[in-house]
C-alpha cells in the first residue's frame, strides 16, 4: 500500500486516491490532427524508475496532483498540485 | 510405546485441565498446551493422513513449519480445515478431526495409492492427463476423480456465523517476532521514546527462550522473559499483540497481520493494517529435516520440536529416542531430552567432535555415536527402529527406538523480506540463506540472521532498537551487531548418500527424493519450474522445511555450487488468512454502502418492490396484490399510456455547472451544442470519451446566463463528475467553472402521461403549464407547497411527461402529492422494470448499448455531432476502423410470429449459421402492451441498412430459447412523437 502525501491534506493511502495515468502527456487541442491524438491516448512509455502520474485524491480534496513514483521500487520522491507542477497549465 | 506426560517440568498450568476431543474422542490437557502438545501427551502418534499418497503422518514440528499434523478444528460451519494442530492453543472443549482419510484414520482406503506411487510421480498430472493425445476435456473429466482422491481438508459450505474486525495503527517500530532477539529491539526503541508495535504468533512470548533451557545472559531464561514482558505490557508506548501473525510486508512500511482473539472477546479475529516508520523482523529459523527412507513416519520429528515438547510442554515423545545432526544444535536438545529421564542416543554425521560439547551430552546421560547418519526408518503407522549406516558408506547398524529426532540444519525466516524483493545469499560455512541488503528501513536479526548463540541475538536485538531510535532521532545506547553463526564445529550438510525407500523433501506435498532427481533428469532443475511441475513447496507449507534441502538435492544433482540454482520469491500471506478476516465487517449488506432515494420510505410505505442497481436501492415495480414483475410492469406502462405515471429519478447524477465558461465546457464535453442553447431550455446531450466512444448521456438545463444544471446516467454519476474535475484541472485550468455534485441535493420524479400537465398544473400553481407558456425543452423555475423547484419538459417515454425537482428533504412530501394526484386521475407509480419497457418501445438507448464500446454512429446518433465546434472524442471517432459500415448498430427486432418471446443476450445470427460470435446480440427487450407483441433493440453488424426488413435467429444457446425475429427501425411507437404534446 502506497502512501501518498497530498500536499493540501496531509499523508494518506493510495487508496483514497485514483490514479490518473502518465502526467508527462500533452493532451493535444480538440481540434489537433488525428495523429496527435492517437499518441497522447494510446502512445506510453512504461520507464523503469521514475514516472510522473496524476493522480486525483478522489477521497479527500478531489485535486488532481501530480506524483514521481519510481516503478521499480514504488518509492515517492515528490507530490504537487497539477495546477502548479505542470509547466505552462496557467495561462 | 508412545508419547506421555512428564511428571514435572513445562510452561503448563496443571492446576487447568481442559477437556477436548479428537475424532470424537475425549482426552484432557493443560491450559498452555497447544492441540499438538496435548495429543502426544495423550499418546496420539497418528493424526493425519498425507495428500498424495495417504501415508500415515505424526506431529513433526512443534510450531509453524508443520507438514504433516494438519487437522480441522471444529464442526458445521465452524470447520477450519487444515490448521496445524501445532500451532493451535488448546482451549475447552476444543473439537479437533482427523481430516483426508475414508473410512477412517487407522484404515484408510485411500493408503491404496501408497501402491500405485509410480503414478504420483513427478509430473504425472501433466503427462497422464494433459499431454499429447489428451483434449482439454479429459482433464476436465479425470480432475474431479484426482481432486477426490489427493487433497487437504473440506471447507464448510455453510455461512461463517463468527464476528470479524480490522483495525488500523500506525507506529515508529514494528518489531515481528517476539523472541530474545525481537524483545530487546523492543524494549530498547521503547526505552528511548519510539512507539513500538511487538506482534508475536504464539500465545506466549519468548520465541527460541521458551523452549530452551540455557541461561540469557547469565539469568535463568524464564526470569529474563517474565521481567521483559512485564515491563513491555507495562509501557504506554508499546502494544504487544501475541496470538498475532504478520503475513506479509507491503510497500511504504504497510504490514498486514492477523490476530487471534480469545472466544470471550466475541471477535473471532482481528485484520490490522500496520504503517511503520521502520521494521525489524526477528521471525527466528526453522530447524531442516534430513532426508533418508520413511523419514514422514509418525514419531520421527524435528529435534527441535522433542526438545520443546520436553521443556515447554513436560511432554516426552518416546521412551527412547534417537536423534540424528549434522550440526551442533542437537546436542543441547538430547542433553534436555536425556536430563527429563528419556533413553536418548545421539547420532552425528560428523566423525570430528569433541571437547565440551560432546562431554555436556555424555553428561546428561547421553549415548554418543559418531560418524553415523539415517538409511530408513522401520515401522508402518509407527517408527519402531532407525536403519544406520556409516557416513562413509558402509552398512551400520539397526537401533530400536519409539521416537526420533532430525536435526538438518537451520534456515533463517526470511519470508517477509523475500516478499518485499529481498534476494537472500547462501552462506556455505553456516549451510544457511542469510538475509540480502534490504532497500527500505527493514532489518533482521537474531536467528533469522543466522546467529545461533541467543545472548548474540538478544544483542542483536539492541543493536536494531538503537538503530531505529538513532534513526528516528532519538538517543539510545549504541550497540554492534553481532557475526552471524556461534557454532564450534562446522555442519555438515546434505548427508543423503545411502537413502533406502521413499524419501520425503516436501512432506506436506508427498514429494520424494526420487521425484526430484525425475524432474532434473527432465529438465526441470530449476526451483520455479521444480515447484510446478512436483508441487515442492506449494500448500499451507510454502516450503518453510522443504525449500532449502530442494535446492541441495538439485545441487547435488547437477553438479556445482547451491547458490548458482536460484531461490524461489515468496509472496503474502506467510501463512493462510481466513477470508472472514479479510473479509472484517464487510460483508453482506455492509459490503458495500447502501443509498437510498430521499423518497425511499415513501416508496417503501407504498409498496415498492425495491432492487438494488450499484449502490443505489430503486423501485422495481409496484405490485398490486399478488402481481408478479411481469404483470406490474405491463399495468404501469398502461398508466403511462393511458393517464399519467410518476416514477422516482432522484438517483439520476446531478452537476451544478457554474462560472462565465460554462457553456464553453459543456461545449466541448458534448458532441451537441450547448453555449447557444436558451436560457429555460434543456437539451439532451450524449458526451464521449477521448477515443471517440459514448461515454454517457443526458439532459443539460440552462437556468441561467452562467449556470446549467447537468443531468447524467445513475450508473456514470461519479465517473462524469471526476471527468469534468479532470478536464478542469488537468486540460483546461483557465476555463472559469466550478463543477459540484448536487445529486443528493435534489430529489427527483418523472411524470408522465396525457394527464401529467394537468396533474402538475395543480401542485405548482405559480407556473403556467400550457403548451405555449411551458414548451417542450422548456425549463421552468416555481414553488411546491412554498418550497422552490425546477421541471423541465423532456421525455423518453415518448409522453407528454416532465422532470420535477426539489430540495431533497421535500421529495417525500413530493411524491405523496404526486401519487395522490396521479391516482385521483386513474394514473399511479411505475417502477424500473416498467421505465425500461417505455424506453425500448420508444428506442432510446440505455444501459445495455452505452456498453464501452459503441460509437455514436453505431447507435444512429450519429447527426447529434455538431461540425461547427470541437468536442472531447471529435477526432479519434474519425478512425477509419469506427467508420466501417460492418460495425454492430443499433436496431429493433420484432418476433416473426407476434406470440414468440426472445430475450435479452441473444445472440443474432443467419438461419443455419448458428456458429461462432453471430452477426450481433439482443440489449434489450419488453412486452409492448401498446403494440401486443415483444419488442427488443440489439447491436447487429451491418445494421439497418444492411438487414432491415430481414429476418435473423435470436439464438439463446444458454436458456435454450430460438425465435426468429424481423430486423425494423428501433423506434416501434408513435415514431412521429405526437404524443409528446399530450
Ligand atoms: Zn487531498
Amino acid at each position: 500500500m502506497l502512501r501518498i502525501n497530498c500536499p493540501f491534506c496531509g499523508e494518506r493511502d493510495h487508496s483514497e486516491f485514483t490514479y490518473g495515468g502518465d502526467a508527462n502527456i500533452a493532451y493535444p487541442e480538440l481540434s489537433a490532427p488525428l495523429e496527435a491524438w492517437i499518441e497522447a491516448v494510446y502512445v506510453r512509455s512504461n520507464p523503469k524508475g521514475p514516472h510522473r502520474e496524476r493522480w486525483q485524491h478522489s477521497d479527500g480534496c478531489r485535486l488532481w496532483l501530480i506524483v514521481e513514483r519510481d516503478t521499480l521500487t514504488h518509492a515517492i520522491t515528490r507530490v504537487e498540485p497539477a495546477r502548479t507542477a505542470i509547466p505552462g497549465l496557467m495561462k | 510405546m508412545t508419547g506421555f506426560r512428564l511428571k514435572s517440568g513445562g510452561a503448563i498450568d496443571r492446576g487447568k485441565p481442559l477437556g477436548f476431543s479428537f475424532d470424537g474422542r475425549t482426552l484432557h490437557g493443560f491450559r498452555g498446551d497447544t492441540l499438538a502438545s496435548a495429543l502426544l501427551a495423550n499418546g496420539e502418534r497418528l493424526v493425519a493422513r498425507s495428500f498424495k499418497y495417504h501415508r500415515p503422518r505424526g506431529i513433526m514440528s512443534a510450531g509453524i513449519e508443520e507438514t504433516s499434523a494438519l487437522v480441522t478444528i471444529g464442526s458445521g460451519a465452524r470447520t477450519i480445515p487444515n490448521t496445524l494442530a501445532s500451532t493451535e492453543e488448546l482451549v475447552e472443549g476444543l473439537e479437533a478431526h482427523s481430516q483426508h482419510c475414508w473410512p477412517n484414520l487407522r484404515f484408510d482406503l485411500g493408503a491404496i495409492n501408497q501402491l500405485s506411487a509410480r503414478l504420483f510421480s513427478a509430473g504425472f498430472y501433466y503427462k497422464t492427463f494433459m499431454g499429447p493425445g489428451n483434449s482439454p476435456k479429459s482433464w476436465l473429466f479425470y480432475e474431479r476423480f484426482i481432486r477426490r482422491a489427493a487433497g487437504l481438508g473440506v471447507a464448510s459450505r455453510e455461512p461463517d456465523p463468527d464476528h470479524y474486525e480490522s483495525c488500523e495503527a500506525s507506529c515508529d517500530l514494528l518489531v515481528i517476532g517476539a523472541g530474545p532477539a525481537g524483545i530487546e529491539a523492543a524494549r530498547v526503541a521503547a526505552e528511548a521514546g519510539l512507539d513500538v508495535i511487538l506482534v508475536e504468533r504464539d500465545f506466549a512470548l519468548g520465541g527460541g527462550l521458551l523452549q530452551e533451557s540455557e541461561a540469557i545472559e547469565g539469568i535463568n531464561a524464564r526470569g529474563w522473559l517474565l521481567t521483559r514482558e512485564r515491563s513491555l505490557r507495562g509501557a504506554s508506548n508499546v502494544r504487544v499483540l501475541s496470538r498475532t501473525m504478520a503475513f506479509g510486508l507491503y510497500d511504504h512500511g504497510v504490514a498486514g497481520l492477523v490476530e487471534r482473539l480469545q472466544p470471550a472477546a466475541g471477535v473471532r479475529e482481528r485484520f490490522w493494517i500496520v504503517r511503520a516508520k521502520r521494521i525489524v523482523l526477528a521471525a527466528g529459523a526453522l530447524e531442516r529435516p534430513l532426508i533418508f527412507g520413511n523419514n514422514d513416519r509418525p514419531g520421527v520429528m524435528l529435534t527441535s520440536a522433542l526438545r520443546a515438547y520436553v521443556n515447554r510442554w513436560g511432554v516426552a515423545a518416546g521412551t527412547r529416542i534417537v536423534i540424528a545432526t549434522n550440526n551442533d544444535s542437537a546436542y543441547a536438545a538430547a542433553s534436555d531430552i536425556a536430563r527429563a529421564g528419556i533413553a536418548t542416543m545421539l547420532l552425528d554425521a560428523r566423525e570430528d567432535v569433541s571437547g565440551p560439547l560432546p562431554e555436556m551430552a555424555k553428561s546428561a546421560g547421553v549415548e554418543l555415536r559418531l560418524g553415523g547418519v539415517p538409511v530408513r526408518a522401520i515401522g508402518r503407522q509407527s517408527v519402531r527402529a532407525l536403519e544406520v549406516a556409516r557416513i562413509d558408506g558402509k552398512a551400520g547398524e539397526t537401533i530400536d527406538c519409539d521416537a526420533m529426532g532430525m536435526s538438518g540444519g537451520w534456515s533463517p525466516t526470511q519470508h517477509l523480506l523475500s516478499q518485499r524483493g529481498v534476494r537472500p545469499v547462501w552462506n556455505e560455512t553456516l549451510a544457511a540463506f542469510l538475509p540480502g541488503e534490504a532497500r527500505e528501513p527493514v532489518r533482521c536479526i537474531g536467528a533469522a540472521t543466522g546467529i545461533w548463540r541467543t545472548d548474540d541475538c538478544a544483542r542483536s536485538g539492541r543493536a536494531a532498537g538503537a538503530e531505529a531510535a538513532h534513526a528516528l532521532g532519538r538517543s539510545a545506547p549504541k550497540e554492534d551487531f553481532p557475526a552471524p553463526g556461534g557454532w564450534d564445529y562446522p555442519i555438515r550438510p546434505w548427508i543423503f548418500g545411502g537413502i533406502k525407500g521413499k524419501a520425503f523433501v516436501d512432506i506436506q506435498n508427498d514429494v520424494t527424493f526420487g521425484d526430484v532427481r525425475q524432474a532434473c533428469h527432465e529438465g526441470y532443475d530449476a526451483p520455479e519450474l521444480l515447484k510446478r511441475y512436483t508441487t515442492l513447496g506449494m500448500a499451507t507449507d510454502q516450503g518453510r522445511t522443504s525449500a532449502v534441502n530442494a535446492l541441495a538435492v538439485i545441487a547435488k544433482l547437477r553438479g556445482g555450487p547451491l547458490d548458482a540454482i536460484g531461490t524461489t520469491t515468496f509472496r503474502p500471506p506467510f501463512a493462510p488468512v481466513s477470508i472472514g478476516a479479510l473479509a472484517g465487517a464487510e460483508r453482506d449488506q455492509h459490503l458495500l454502502p447502501t443509498r437510498r432515494s430521499p423518497m425511499h420510505d415513501a416508496l417503501v410505505t407504498q409498496g415498492a418492490r425495491m432492487l438494488e442497481t450499484g449502490l443505489w436501492l430503486r423501485p422495481w415495480f409496484y405490485p398490486q396484490g399478488t402481481e408478479t414483475v411481469d404483470e406490474a410492469y405491463l399495468r404501469e406502462m398502461r398508466l403511462v399510456r393511458e393517464a399519467v405515471g410518476i416514477c422516482d429519478v432522484s438517483t439520476l447524477g446531478k452537476i451544478a455547472v457554474q462560472g462565465p465558461d460554462a457553456g464553453e465546457l459543456l461545449d466541448r464535453v458534448y458532441v451537441n451544442a450547448f453555449k447557444s442553447l436558451a436560457i429555460g431550455k434543456a437539451r439532451y446531450g450524449v458526451m464521449l470519451r477521448d477515443d471517440g466512444i459514448v461515454m454517457d448521456d443526458g439532459t443539460s438545463w440552462r437556468l441561467g446566463e452562467h449556470e446549467y444544471f447537468m443531468t447524467t446516467t445513475t450508473a456514470n454519476a461519479g465517473k462524469v463528475m471526476a471527468w469534468l474535475e479532470e478536464l478542469l484541472e488537468m486540460r483546461w485550468p483557465d476555463l472559469r467553472v466550478a463543477v459540484t455534485s448536487v445529486t443528493d441535493q435534489w430529489a427527483g420524479a418523472s411524470v408522465a402521461g396525457p394527464l401529467a400537465r394537468d396533474l402538475l398544473q395543480a401542485l405548482v400553481a405559480d407556473l403556467d403549464f400550457s403548451n405555449d407558456a411551458f414548451p417542450f425543452m422548456g425549463v421552468r423555475e416555481g414553488s411546491f407547497n412554498g418550497v422552490p423547484c425546477r421541471i423541465a419538459r423532456i421525455s423518453f417515454s415518448g409522453e407528454l411527461a416532465y422532470e420535477i425537482y426539489v430540495p431533497a428533504d421535500h421529495g417525500q412530501e413530493l411524491w405523496r402529492a404526486l401519487l395522490d394526484g396521479a391516482t385521483a386521475r386513474r394514473g399511479g407509480a411505475y417502477g424500473l422494470e416498467a421505465l425500461g419497457a417505455l424506453r425500448i418501445e420508444k428506442g432510446h438507448v440505455g444501459g445495455p448499448e452505452l456498453d464501452g464500446r459503441a460509437t455514436l454512429d453505431d447507435l444512429g446518433l450519429g447527426r447529434m455531432a455538431s461540425t461547427k465546434k470541437a468536442f472531447i472524442g471529435g477526432v479519434l471517432r474519425t478512425r477509419p476502423d469506427l467508420q466501417r459500415k460492418d460495425r454492430p448498430q443499433l436496431v429493433g427486432l420484432v418476433p416473426v410470429t407476434k406470440g414468440e418471446i426472445f430475450k435479452g443476450g441473444s445472440i443474432l445470427c443467419e438461419g443455419g449459421n448458428e456458429t461462432g460470435h453471430g452477426l450481433g446480440w439482443v440489449t434489450s427487450v419488453t412486452e409492448s402492451p401498446s403494440l401486443g407483441h415483444w419488442v427488443g433493440i440489439g447491436l447487429l453488424k451491418g445494421g439497418l441498412s444492411e438487414w432491415g426488413g430481414r429476418t435473423l435467429l435470436a439464438d439463446d444457446p444458454i436458456r435454450g430459447r430460438r425465435t426468429l425475429v424481423k430486423v425494423v427501425a428501433p423506434h416501434f411507437l408513435d415514431p412521429e412523437g405526437k404524443r409528446l404534446n399530450g
